[in-house]
């Protein structure tokens, strides 16, 4: 492909029937799709769709440029992903503004997440600015890029290859409005990322949905399992065993995903492994203390030793496995963790089972 | 909330830092701060190695282990793998 073709391309957006797109604005290097900065119902049912996992990895819009209000050649050119709820979040703030929105190709990922991956990088930014002409829509050489975006970005390396200056912008959309009203400055306040209690609860619907199957799985297995005993196989096991059991994992899954992000920063310990530990540990007392038969017969106490060790195995696990939805774990801290808390969360987990097997056979 | 403070693999050249101050603006967690036209780690255990400091560096002096702290994706991807997240990375509880 030449560079003319790369220049002409479509990676101009050109499907104007969207609904959350207003019109057309005439550039000197095209037709320039403009969207509108109030979200319509249909913005608010796939945000909250895709909270929910519902066709989430493809809630996208076409990369490219959009204008917002009546940009001209000196407004300013801020820098987003393609996963709609970013672009949708951006657009929400630029009410009453004209500017334009250089749409980055992310597959539909949101903008840290894409830096991570280096899909949201300078290469894609390049890539932008040349396929949309932007040197001859804008008279200013300066990209306004989200400060999440910095992992995959090298403000240094743009500017060396397509004379665009990057300033990094808030880390929120929010801050935005202030950010361009002080003349392109955040303050430190802006820099930092939070993880509030809202932060962390608008991500349990995607844990949940994401791990029901693996749970409905396994609580399905313990349930049928807990059919076996002495006397064979009977209904009568299963009500007494089977149910317990499955109960206990449906319980433990909603421990580490529900509990363990809304409980995070009050859960004992640094180590996710830890938190989540500390947590099943809990759920075990909790039974212990309620649903427990007692000391009624051998098995019964196979069974909560069983517990004991299959719960804060299995919670810790789930509540590991949420690291990568935080915003401040570390890739070695999840890697020591991997090292020393998997495998004892294996060995427990096979030891807890043997015990839990035992348990059926014996009174 | 903070992490695991120990494992943090960032490190700063200050000889070769210009002061440019690009490493604190582009950091989320206020790993950096100038003093005396020259970064230093001011809390260098709150780092999460995103990397976009060492990205953005244009002396090169900074150094980090950047990476996706996930366990979802380590896990699916196994060893040796390049931790990301993200369509095809199985289990995609991180982003």
């Amino acid at each position: 492909m030449s560079a003319d073709e790369r220049c002409t391309s479509a990676t101009v957006p050109d499907r104007r029937d969207e609904p959350w797109l207003d019109g057309m604005r005439t550039t000197a290097a095209g037709e320039v799709p403009r969207v509108k900065t109030r979200l319509g119902a249909l913005d608010l049912l796939g945000a909250f769709e895709a909270r929910w996992a519902i066709g989430r990895m493809e809630y996208r819009v076409p990369p490219g440029l959009y204008a917002v209000g009546e940009p001209t050649a000196e407004s300013t050119v801020l820098v987003t992903a393609n996963y709609k709820l970013s672009f949708d979040r951006l657009r929400r703030v630029l009410g009453g503004r004209n500017a334009w929105l250089l749409v980055l190709d992310t597959k539909g990922v949101n903008v840290w997440c894409a830096a991570g991956k280096g899909t949201f990088g300078t290469d894609e930014i390049v890539r932008q600015v040349g396929a949309t002409g932007l040197e001859r829509i804008v008279s200013h050489r300066q990209l306004v890029v989200p400060q999440l975006g910095a992992p995959g970005v090298s403000a240094h390396e743009v500017h060396r290859r397509c004379g665009f200056r990057v300033v990094y912008g808030p880390v929120r959309a929010e801050d935005l409005p202030a950010f361009l009203d002080a003349g392109l400055r955040a303050s430190p306040e802006m820099r930092r990322v939070r993880f509030g209690l809202l932060d962390r609860a608008v991500l349990v619907p995607v844990e949940l949905v994401m791990g029901a199957r693996h749970m409905a799985l396994i609580a399905a297995s313990a349930l049928l399992l807990g059919g076996l005993g002495l006397d064979g196989y009977s209904l009568a096991n299963v009500r007494a065993h089977g149910l317990t059991a499955a109960a206990m994992v449906v319980a433990s899954f909603l421990a580490g995903t529900v509990l363990g992000p809304l409980l995070l920063p009050w859960l004992p310990g640094r180590a996710f492994a830890v938190k989540g530990a500390v947590l099943g540990l809990v759920l075990v007392g909790a039974f212990a203390l309620g649903p427990w038969p007692g000391p009624v017969q051998t098995g019964a106490w196979l069974h909560l030793a069983a517990w004991t060790l299959l719960v804060p195995a299995a919670v810790s696990f789930v509540v590991l496995n949420f690291t990568g939805a935080t915003t401040f774990t570390s890739l070695s801290g999840v890697l020591l963790e991997i090292r020393y808390a998997v495998p004892l969360q294996k060995a427990a987990a096979v030891l807890g089972l043997g015990l839990w097997v035992t348990g059926l056979f014996v009174r | 909330m903070r992490y695991l403070e120990r494992a943090v693999t960032l490190e700063i050249e200050p000889s070769r830092c210009n002061g440019c101050g690009m490493c604190a603006s582009v950091c989320p967690h206020a790993v950096f701060r100038l003093e005396d036209h020259r970064a230093v780690m001011a809390d260098r255990g709150a780092c999460m190695e995103c990397g976009a400091c060492a990205r953005n560096c244009p002396q090169q002096a900074i150094r980090v282990r950047s990476g996706v702290g996930c366990a979802a994706a380590l896990l699916a991807g196994g060893p040796g793998c390049a931790p990301t997240c993200g369509p095809k990375d199985g289990p995609t509880s991180c982003c």
